[in-house]
């Protein structure tokens, strides 16, 4: 990930824990170009991916749908329709053709339902989902990371990593449940299902959320413990600044890089826990839409559920990208230093 | 950083004593371990046996955690269903760890154009959630035990591949290496006697935080309907059954649930406390 970076000079500090980048603009728009093409070539191998496997299913769809006693002529019209006559690099084709000019239908009969409105239905509850999550996830795990590393080996930094290990061991649906009976049912707080009331969204994101939390708790406490070592800590320490201000400006903004890496290394996760947390809430996002689709093998439905999935993974490791420039100083101000 | 020396020191890190964490874990994964072996002896009725009358009650003196759909006993369902997710997840690490640990060195080893073309599979496979796989490939091979340990292994391999090879990567330029090839020694039996002994550390450690991550994937797909074939008490399928009475029965979705928490938690720890042991990279 790092190695292609161009240059590892600019680091006047000694001790350079992210390779510094060219000063070269250029360059970063290359990586950036670079980035985007590898990007559009993985969701082509997504599509293609998934377009082999659709092919593979055990049973023929047309014959499930139309019995065995169907018209030779019925099941060619239906085959037809599906595209199923059709080798498969050209299914992967029309596909994408229609998915770009907004035209794909389902391929179910009638085939009249357009899979674009449903999308864009479903997918901004499973963005709006993951982002409320992301948000649960940071609120948690910053804090707690930063207080265990500052009070590493005592109580608290203790009881956090014992309930971090806890939370990457529970499975979300369980986790989902034991809220739904307490704030859902024992204390009727909140709503458990569906997406009716606006305080729907608070349980999934908490189920979600803590899950991840888990995990960004450990790394954080790990970077705040790398970054504490370092001297200019000690240099901050030493001209007198309080506590505060040494931990948040001087501590935590380092140690946001590695943080932000991992949070990247995580969408993949947040994403395919959406498609497990939207059925245990009955969530109507991308998720229930493409386990449904796959159990009424709607192919296109699959096949847009799947791109849309991969695309938004793939953009969210391209923004982590340049959040991580952004978050250190010597991407943003070429030449200069923290 | 220098990599590990030939062979495993025998110094500080095995005679450490045992941590609290190890303990537990070690405890956890006994009793389900136990649970899975003696599981015939442990229910007082047998896991298909349905009796509509007692659907959806609570421990009874017949039935100590109670009964769910169709009046099946829970205690039987877990404990047999600990046979399969268990088995499962070992098969899944089994195949995944060894095809893993064999790619990776050998590409390691080779280097050159098979090397490259394995690291792109590697990182396309990497560019995809894992799960997202999963779950398409079980909707394509349809709910049988071997799809779903196939889709396991679809991208948990790729972890053990990495490992090795960046092991082998540094491991064949030692001095031992150099001396087996001075001796003769062709490709395969240096990578299976020279190179392979000195991955196992990290791999075991691997495997270890392997398995759980099998187990809650399998749970996963068999909870989303897509696992198990209907009818096998895999523990994901279990909670999946209990969801629908979870507010006049929760004990029918939390005790499987319960019971893939404790399981992965229990390899966690053991894992942790291995790790401090037997990777050299601390």
């Amino acid at each position: 990930m790092r190695s292609d970076r161009p240059a590892k000079g600019e680091t006047r500090d000694g001790a350079p824990r992210v390779a510094a980048p060219s000063r070269d603009p250029l360059l970063g728009v290359n990586r950036v170009l670079r980035k985007l093409g590898g990007a559009a070539l993985s969701a082509l191998g997504a599509t293609l991916l998934i377009s082999v496997f659709l092919n593979l299913v055990p049973g023929d769809p047309v014959e499930v749908m139309l019995g065995d006693r169907a018209q030779a002529v019925d099941v060619a019209a239906l085959r037809h329709q599906m595209w199923l006559d059709r080798p498969l690099p050209e299914q992967v084709w029309f596909f994408l053709r229609d998915f770009a000019d907004g035209q794909l239908h389902s391929s179910l009969p009638p085939f009249q339902e357009r899979i674009l409105p449903r999308l864009a239905e479903v997918a901004p509850r499973t963005l709006w989902l993951a982002a409320a999550s992301l948000a649960v996830a940071v609120a948690v795990s910053l804090p707690l990371g930063v207080l265990s590393a500052l009070a590493a080996g005592g109580a608290v930094d203790r009881m956090a990593m014992g309930l971090a290990v806890l939370g990457i061991s529970v499975p979300s649906f369980l986790a989902g449940h034991v809220l739904i009976l307490l704030f859902g049912i024992h204390l009727g707080w909140l709503p458990i299902a569906g997406d009716d009331a606006r305080a729907s969204i608070v349980l999934p994101a908490l189920t979600l959320g803590l899950g991840l939390s888990a995990l960004l708790s450990r790394i954080t406490r790990a970077a705040m413990l790398d970054v504490l070592r370092e001297d200019h800590v000690l240099a901050a320490r030493a001209r007198g600044l309080s506590e505060t201000r040494v931990v948040l400006r001087h501590a935590l903004r380092n140690a946001l890089l590695p943080i932000l890496t991992v949070l990247g290394l995580q969408a993949g996760g947040v994403l395919t826990g959406a498609v497990v947390v939207e059925k245990v809430f009955n969530w109507p996002g991308l998720g229930t839409w493409l386990i449904t689709s796959i159990e009424k093998r709607d192919y296109n439905a699959v096949r847009a559920a799947v791109l849309v999935f991969t695309l938004t993974y793939l953009a969210v490791n391209l923004l982590t990208d340049l959040a991580y420039a952004a978050a250190d100083p010597r991407v943003r101000r070429p030449g200069g230093s923290a | 950083m220098k990599p590990a020396a030939p062979a495993m020191a025998e110094d500080t890190p095995l005679s450490r004593p045992l941590g609290s964490g190890a303990a537990i874990g070690l405890l956890l994964v006994s009793a389900c371990a136990a649970l899975a072996l003696f599981a015939p002896l442990v229910v007082t009725c047998p896991p298909g046996r349905l009796d509509l009358a007692i659907a959806w009650l609570g421990p009874t003196a017949g039935h100590p955690w109670g009964t769910g759909d169709n009046g099946v006993d829970v205690l039987s369902q877990v404990a047999y269903g600990a046979r399969v997710s268990l088995g499962i997840g070992l098969a899944a690490v089994l195949v995944s760890g060894t095809f893993g640990t064999i790619a990776g060195a050998a590409s390691g080893y080779a280097g050159g154009l098979w090397d490259a073309l394995a690291m792109r599979v590697i990182d396309v496979l990497l560019a995809f959630p894992g799960l997202l796989l999963a779950i398409f490939l079980t909707a394509v091979l349809g709910p049988s035990i071997p799809g779903l340990v196939l889709a396991l292994c679809s991208t948990a391999w790729v972890g053990y591949a990495r490992l090795a090879r960046a092991q082998v990567l540094a491991l064949r330029e030692q001095g031992f290496v150099l001396a087996a090839r001075a001796l003769g020694a062709g490709p395969s039996r240096i990578v299976v006697r020279h190179l392979l002994p000195n991955l196992l550390g990290p791999i075991l450690v691997q495997a270890t935080f392997g398995l759980p991550a099998a187990i809650l994937a399998e749970a996963s797909l068999s909870f989303l309907g897509l696992g198990v074939p209907p009818g096998t008490p895999s523990w994901g399928a279990l909670v999946d059954q209990g969801m629908a009475h979870l507010v006049d029965a929760p004990h029918v979705a939390l005790i499987p649930g319960a019971a893939i928490a404790l399981t992965v938690l229990g390899f966690n720890f053991l894992g942790d406390a291995l790790r401090d042991r037997l990777d050299p990279r601390g």
